[in-house]
């Protein structure tokens, strides 16, 4: 089976496809050694996210391991992460100085 | 490890040796134009400031012209002002005649009696100054000479995949080398300024990326703008980018690992060796502007979705981890880093071959843009003309 998304951290919970990926058809990134599969839920493009769980409404979506923004509405497994249905969270700089 | 390159009395050597005719004000800018292409070895750049200003305004144009006029990359320069340019030209020539010992002269359109004479005059310095300039023999340099300048374009998600951490590779062993690289586009740490600041060598310069970015959403809502509304734009997203937050984490990796020891202001020269970053914009033309001004002699620039822009000064070296980009703008493109995505080769292999690519570079081979003569500028702005 091909790879077609990368997970760049072990702790994302989406993955970015490296080619256009039609509904209903299989999304393949490494794992390690393993490949990973899970069906898209509908179609991808290029470049674009997938979710690799079910993620709540207000949930975190990682990325690098880091909180890349929250969900506006519950997205599901396999379906597509974009600018549409997440969003940029307010930096709280004030705590973050040491 | 070294470089053939043009020593300097003042600071970091060469990788070229242009005569810059540098316009004092936006009234300058189409007889700079005409000098430069009357004399081989003369560049120009297009101001469209200088006059009509808030303070601040007119304190950024300097500190770029300044700059630019102090690079490493520049023989000598020839500026043409008006004569009624909110800073006239024989102070600009003054102040830059205080920074450099290089050649400078200064002409005025309203003195010297119109265009042409003005064109004349210039034209003959500009030559003069070239065949000066043509005399110089390379030396070989260290490569601590060089300050790399890292820029981002044209994002999408290739960049901060395969194209940012190959260059954050490069930067890496270029550091440990013992050159200098720069990142910038402080907009672009939002959202990943945490782990950027997790990067710095001491505890003030952590607070001050933290700062930085604080500052810069501030100012924006000032002026009415929410620093999420405009980023990421409407190509990064079209590009699988969806908020700042990503584009920023992406961003970052093209900075590397190394220790961060200075924090600069816009168009400022460092006075540190290492990993530096600056304060600048996010648009990257005006980025670029600034890093030049602050002494940087190469860039190197990645990009997704791809872009053609070049500075006069400074050689723009364009990389591209998207293979479609790479094929749709070879034209555009210098190297070709796809083989990251499709698992080929590693982004340290290729960050690790592209030291010999900077260095290939550095020694005087063309980049694309170099090559077509661009000279893509933009001063950032504080507050509307006056």
């Amino acid at each position: 089976m091909e790879v077609n998304a990368l997970r760049l951290d072990p702790a994302d919970n989406v993955v970015t496809c490296v080619a256009p990926v039609a509904k209903g058809s299989p999304i393949v990134y490494p794992d390690g050694e393993e490949l990973r599969v899970l069906e898209a839920w509908e179609d991808i493009p290029i470049w674009h996210k997938a979710a690799l769980e079910d993620l709540p409404e207000g949930g975190e979506v990682r990325k690098y391991g880091e909180r890349i923004g929250r969900t506006k509405e519950p997205i599901p497994r396999g379906g597509w992460v974009s600018d549409k249905n997440i969003y940029s969270v307010p930096r709280d700089y004030d705590q973050e100085m040491i | 490890m070294q470089f053939w390159g043009y020593k300097r009395k003042e600071g970091r050597a060469g990788i070229r040796n242009h005569v810059l005719i540098l316009p004092a004000c936006a009234c300058g800018s189409e007889s700079a134009r005409v000098v430069a292409s009357q004399v081989r070895g003369a560049v120009n750049i297009v101001l469209n400031t200088g006059c009509s200003d808030v303070a601040a305004n007119t304190a950024m144009t300097q500190k770029v012209l300044t700059g630019f006029a102090c690079n490493p990359n520049v023989y000598g320069v020839v500026i043409l002002g008006l004569g009624c340019e909110t800073v006239p030209h024989r102070e600009l020539r003054e102040k830059i005649q205080g920074m450099t010992s290089k050649p400078v002269v200064s002409f005025g359109i309203q003195d010297e009696g119109g265009t042409l004479r003005t064109i004349e005059k210039a034209v003959r310095a500009a030559r003069d100054l070239a065949a000066e300039a043509a005399m110089q023999q390379k030396e070989r340099c260290d490569i601590s000479e060089l300050l790399l300048g890292i820029e981002c374009g044209g994002s999408d998600a290739t960049s901060g995949i395969a194209c940012n951490p190959a260059v954050g590779e490069l930067s890496d062993r270029l550091i440990d080398l013992g050159a200098s690289t720069m990142i910038s586009e402080s907009i672009e740490w939002i959202g990943g300024e945490h782990v950027l600041a997790r990067r710095a060598a001491t505890p003030e310069i952590h607070n001050q990326i933290i700062q930085v970015c604080q500052n810069y959403e501030e100012h924006l809502r000032a002026a009415g703008q929410d620093c999420r509304a405009g980023q990421p734009t409407p190509g990064n997203k079209a590009g699988g980018l969806s908020t700042l937050d990503e584009k920023s984490l992406g961003c970052i990796r093209k900075g590397g690992t190394r220790p961060i020891v200075e924090v600069l202001e816009q168009a400022e020269r460092p006075s540190k060796t290492g990993a530096i970053v600056m304060d600048t914009a996010g648009y990257d033309i005006s980025s670029v502007t600034s890093m030049v001004a602050g002494g940087c002699n190469a860039i190197v620039f990645t990009t997704g979705r791809g872009t053609p822009t070049g500075n006069a000064i400074v050689p723009v070296l364009k990389v591209t981890a998207n293979a479609q980009t790479y094929r749709k703008m070879e034209d555009n493109m210098d190297v070709d880093l796809s083989p990251i995505i499709t698992g080929e080769k590693t982004y340290q292999q290729m960050g690790g071959e592209m030291v010999q690519t900077i260095l290939d570079v550095c020694n005087g081979r063309m980049t694309k843009a170099e090559a077509y003569g661009f000279s893509d500028i933009a001063v950032d702005h504080i507050c509307r003309f006056v």
